[in-house]
């Protein structure tokens, strides 16, 4: 038989393609000639009335060819478009000036020295943010140590004892998911640093961030365990085993790599975390790796106290710092999303 | 018949003592975010009841903050009424910022976009929600600040005439407007996340009746996306709104904290709870330090109940549809 | 006359042709069943008819199909105004849920902005064509959705027959039905077929020898793309079929 070839007759033609393409062309000398005429400028200005005159030209043409209601459609496209690029705009440039600015101090001495010999005008090759980056591991690990168990045992509550509380359990941990980070610093301050800590300690920054933590855990930690097939649970059950080692031996093994998943979902959350350290271990300039004895840096609190310095040197280390947490955090959230990825796959 | 009627027997099981301590350790787990939540409470307002029993609802209506010469609580004085009014008044602003960005977005992504483009922006906008608030602070201080100003100069150039757009000293830097701004970038993930999932769950069957019906893309969304969405939306911008109510050190760069009710949105000066705590917290004397613990419960029973409300909406919408 | 023309339609899902060279004419004020066991192409041939085909990202056409003598897939024709042109009722009855049985009716001239003069007339007028006006006249205020099943399937009938299209697409309309329902919404198919051409995809095969004037036959043999393997009047399709293929089919040898 003759071949057929297959189309695609919904798709635009290049003609309305090239109608379009013109279209934007036009936009674009609008907005040129607007800019050199009128008061407006910067790049701002310029993709403004680039949007507007693109918006009504598309809609225009789209209502020449097909009617009023393709001009409302075409209107509401451009739109949605617009809010995609509004969104996707402030994400680039967060990510272009980070890597930008903090090239400057990025080097080696930023992860092997201290800030005690250097001075804050002094220049970004002396001195760095070893303390900090030691005290970012420390109390990320250690509130990791927390808040994995706990948030792991709510979450086998909810899918393994599957209680009266269940419910009760899961409404309040999204509830706890909502506190803000300087509440959980200010009640850490006045349980612990106040009472029994005895003053700021990683350990009071540990709690106050595994109390953020937890909530993440849990419910991610759910989700996987909700994925762990029934009949896998049954199974053990019928071998004979008590629910305590078909939980143990079957069900945590079967989720791992999604319980790892949500560990990194956590840690995601609190390495960025500034408010609660402030109010917990203060901040310092030297390493200290002891955990109970006095204030230490971490990360975000090393950017933090930099800016506040108001100096250019500063400024420059802060960003570096900055620069150094969001890597970090994308890592593990990228390790995260590949882990889960993997699993559903 | 009744008494020939088969009665159900009733089946006991005795678990292994290893399962019962099993079952008291998870449970016991369990019960952690309650117990968390309590002794926040109670914590709170048991450092803080001195700050509520001298001055009352003054402390929540009261804009100055004065502290104390060291000696008694009521040489000083705490009210939080300003920084509240600009915690809500940033909030809003950033709510009403956020949510058509976030809407329209989430649109897109799941009704516009060509499939090879979904997961990638599904993933940036995931990474988006994940960046640390003070890297927004450290953006929003020096790449935003200046162009917002810029703005600012311009809305109140042109639209000066209308109250809350007037200035009376013309400082733009740090102001309500720039600081809602910041809080917007932040809280658009996380209502857009929300959105994309409600958006993405719509009856293809109703979108299908609509076009059947001769009805255009948008007014197939119109018709069915939306009010689908609706209640999701809803308990999303919530959510969006919670954070925004309690975020700290993005909104301290950004924001100049003064202590009187300030509505001239443009200007630099504003208030916000969380920030003015991690504010005050260094050279508070003890008194003030109850205040800041009073000025957190608030701020903690503020979130709760937006969160708590929030998760109620979201909640019905995914049981329901 | 023939109201819609089927003239050689290929249809593609990514590389894979699932339906081949399928000709048909529909004349005015007939029913056609489209028969077939499952996987044949009856389904996805009756939504290259109003240009549902395209939803699913990967597909791909050929052929044409003319609407009154005009190609609907030509360049420059507006999709939203040809499915005003032919209604389609699906598979599962899909009353908009958030609407009472009123708006439902008014749904189409609402989302089309086409002007009602008279709404409570055109309401009364397709209910009574779906033979539903005498069960929800007095609650025509209530949703939607505390119709039974039956009840929204003829309501979705009456949807689609209030922007008076000419034709009406069925895609299997009864398969969520119970046999009560099925008669009732065959007895309107009876109803409004002067009005309107239908064109119905079934597998019940006693269905389609009821509410049919004419029969097609579809078939997707073993790694081959569905075809249609005959056509006729529904009672030659199932007293003599030319092919035995169709006969095995109608006398439920396989399927």
């Amino acid at each position: 038989m003759a071949t057929v070839v297959p189309t695609r007759p919904w798709r635009a033609t290049p003609q309305v393609l090239a109608t379009e393409a013109a279209g934007l062309a036009v936009a674009l000398v609008l907005m040129l000639l607007t800019l050199r005429f009128t008061g407006f400028s910067g790049p701002l200005a310029a993709a403004l009335l680039f949007i507007v005159y693109a918006t009504a030209i598309s809609a225009g043409l789209e209502g020449r060819r097909r009617g009023l209601r393709a001009a409302q459609d075409a209107f509401v496209r451009a739109l949605l478009i617009t809010a995609t690029v509004v969104v996707l705009l402030p994400l680039v440039s967060i990510m272009w000036t980070v890597i930008d600015n903090g090239r400057a101090a990025l080097r080696p001495n930023f992860f092997t020295q201290d800030l005690t010999s250097a001075s804050a005008t002094g220049p970004v090759d002396q001195g760095g943010a070893a303390q900090a980056i030691v005290g970012s591991i420390e109390l990320v690990g250690f509130a990791t140590l927390i808040a994995m168990p706990l948030g792991i045992l709510s979450a086998l509550y909810l899918t393994e004892i599957r209680g009266r509380l269940s419910g009760a359990i899961r409404f309040l941990t999204q509830a706890m998911a909502g506190v803000p980070s300087v509440v959980a610093g200010l009640f850490v301050y006045s349980a612990w640093v106040l009472g029994p800590g005895k003053g700021f300690s990683g350990f009071a920054g540990a709690l106050a961030l595994a109390i953020l933590m937890l909530p993440t855990v849990a419910r991610t930690a759910e989700e996987v365990l909700k994925l762990v097939p029934e009949h896998l649970r049954e199974a053990g059950l019928a071998l004979g085993g008590t629910q305590w080692r078909t939980v143990a031996t079957i069900v945590l093994p079967t989720a791992r790599s999604g319980l790892i998943t949500a560990g990194i979902l956590g840690v995601a959350r609190i390495a960025g975390e500034t408010a609660p350290l402030i109010l917990t271990v203060f901040g310092a300039v030297a390493i200290n790796t002891s955990m109970f004895n006095g204030p230490m840096s971490a990360l975000p609190l090393y950017v933090f106290n930099e800016l506040k310095l108001g100096l250019d040197m500063a400024y420059a280390r802060a960003w570096t710092g900055a620069l150094v947490l969001m890597v970090l955090v994308l890592v593990l959230f990228a390790f995260a999303r590949w882990l889960g990825g993997r699993k559903t796959r | 018949m009744a008494d020939n009627a088969v009665q159900p027997r009733t089946i006991t099981t005795t678990p292994r003592t290893s399962d019962r301590v099993f079952r008291g350790i998870v449970t016991a787990g369990g019960l952690t975010s309650l117990i968390i939540l309590g002794l926040i409470a109670i914590f709170l307002a048991s450092k803080s009841h001195a700050v509520f029993s001298t001055f009352g609802w003054h402390f929540i209506t009261d804009a100055t903050w004065n502290p104390d010469d060291g000696t008694t609580m009521s040489t000083g004085q705490y009210g939080i009424g300003a920084m509240l009014v600009g915690t809500l008044i940033t909030a809003a602003m950033a709510i009403l910022f956020a949510v058509p960005v976030a809407v329209g977005l989430a649109l897109f992504m799941t009704h516009y976009a060509p499939a090879w483009m979904r997961t990638p922006l599904t993933l940036l906008v995931d990474l988006m929600a994940a960046i640390p608030s003070i890297v927004f602070g450290l953006w929003g201080f020096f790449v935003l600040m200046p162009i917002a100003m810029h703005w600012s100069e311009l809305i109140n150039h042109y639209l000066g005439w209308i109250p809350i757009f007037s200035v009376p000293v013309p400082i733009f830097d740090r102001s309500p407007f720039i600081a809602s701004l910041v809080l917007a970038v932040m809280i658009v993930p996380i209502i857009t996340a929300i959105a994309r999932e409600v958006y993405a769950q719509a009856p293809r069957d109703h979108i299908e009746a609509a076009y059947a019906l001769g009805a255009t893309k948008w007014v197939a969304l119109r018709t069915v996306v939306i009010p689908h969405g609706r209640a999701g939306v809803v308990g999303g911008t919530m959510l969006g709104l919670g954070r925004a109510l309690g975020e700290t050190v993005a909104v301290y760069m950004v924001l100049n904290l003064v202590y009187a009710v300030n509505w001239h949105v443009l200007q630099s000066a504003g208030g916000s709870v969380a920030s003015m705590i991690v504010n005050k917290f260094g050279e508070a004397t003890p008194n003030e330090v109850q205040g800041l613990m009073a000025a957190g419960l608030v701020l903690f029973l503020l979130t709760l109940v937006v969160n708590l409300a929030a998760n109620l909406v979201v909640r019905r919408t995914s049981r329901g549809a | 006359m023939n109201d819609l023309v089927a003239k050689g339609v290929h249809a593609w899902f990514g590389d894979r042709l699932v339906l081949e060279d399928v000709n048909l004419e529909f004349a005015h004020g007939t029913v056609t069943a489209l028969i077939g066991p499952s996987g044949c192409g009856k389904s996805t041939f009756i939504r290259t008819l109003n240009r549902m085909h395209e939803f699913v990202p990967s597909a791909k056409f050929a052929g044409e199909v003319l609407l009154g003598g005009n190609d609907i897939y030509a360049s420059g024709e507006d999709v939203t105004r040809i499915r005003l042109g032919i209604g389609m009722v699906f598979q599962k009855p899909n009353p908009f849920p958030a609407m009472t049985i009123r708006e439902n009716v008014l749904a189409g001239p609402k989302l089309a902005r086409l002007k009602v003069d008279d709404k409570a007339t055109l309401v009364e007028k397709s209910l009574q064509q779906a033979g539903l006006w005498n069960e929800v006249k007095d609650r025509l205020d209530d949703p939607a959705l505390g119709l039974s099943g039956g009840q929204q399937q003829r309501l979705c009938i009456a949807r689609s027959l209030a922007v008076n299209p000419k034709v009406l697409l069925m895609d299997e309309p009864c398969s969520a039905l119970d046999p009560a329902s099925t008669l009732r919404v065959e007895e309107t198919i009876d109803e409004i077929k002067h009005e309107v051409t239908v064109v119905i995809v079934t597998h019940n095969m006693q269905q389609a020898a009821r509410v049919s004037d004419y029969t097609a036959f579809f078939l997707a043999e073993l790694g081959e793309p569905g075809r249609m393997i005959e056509y006729g009047e529904t009672k030659q399709i199932f007293s003599n079929p030319r092919d035995n293929r169709t006969e095995r089919y109608v006398t439920g040898q396989f399927g």
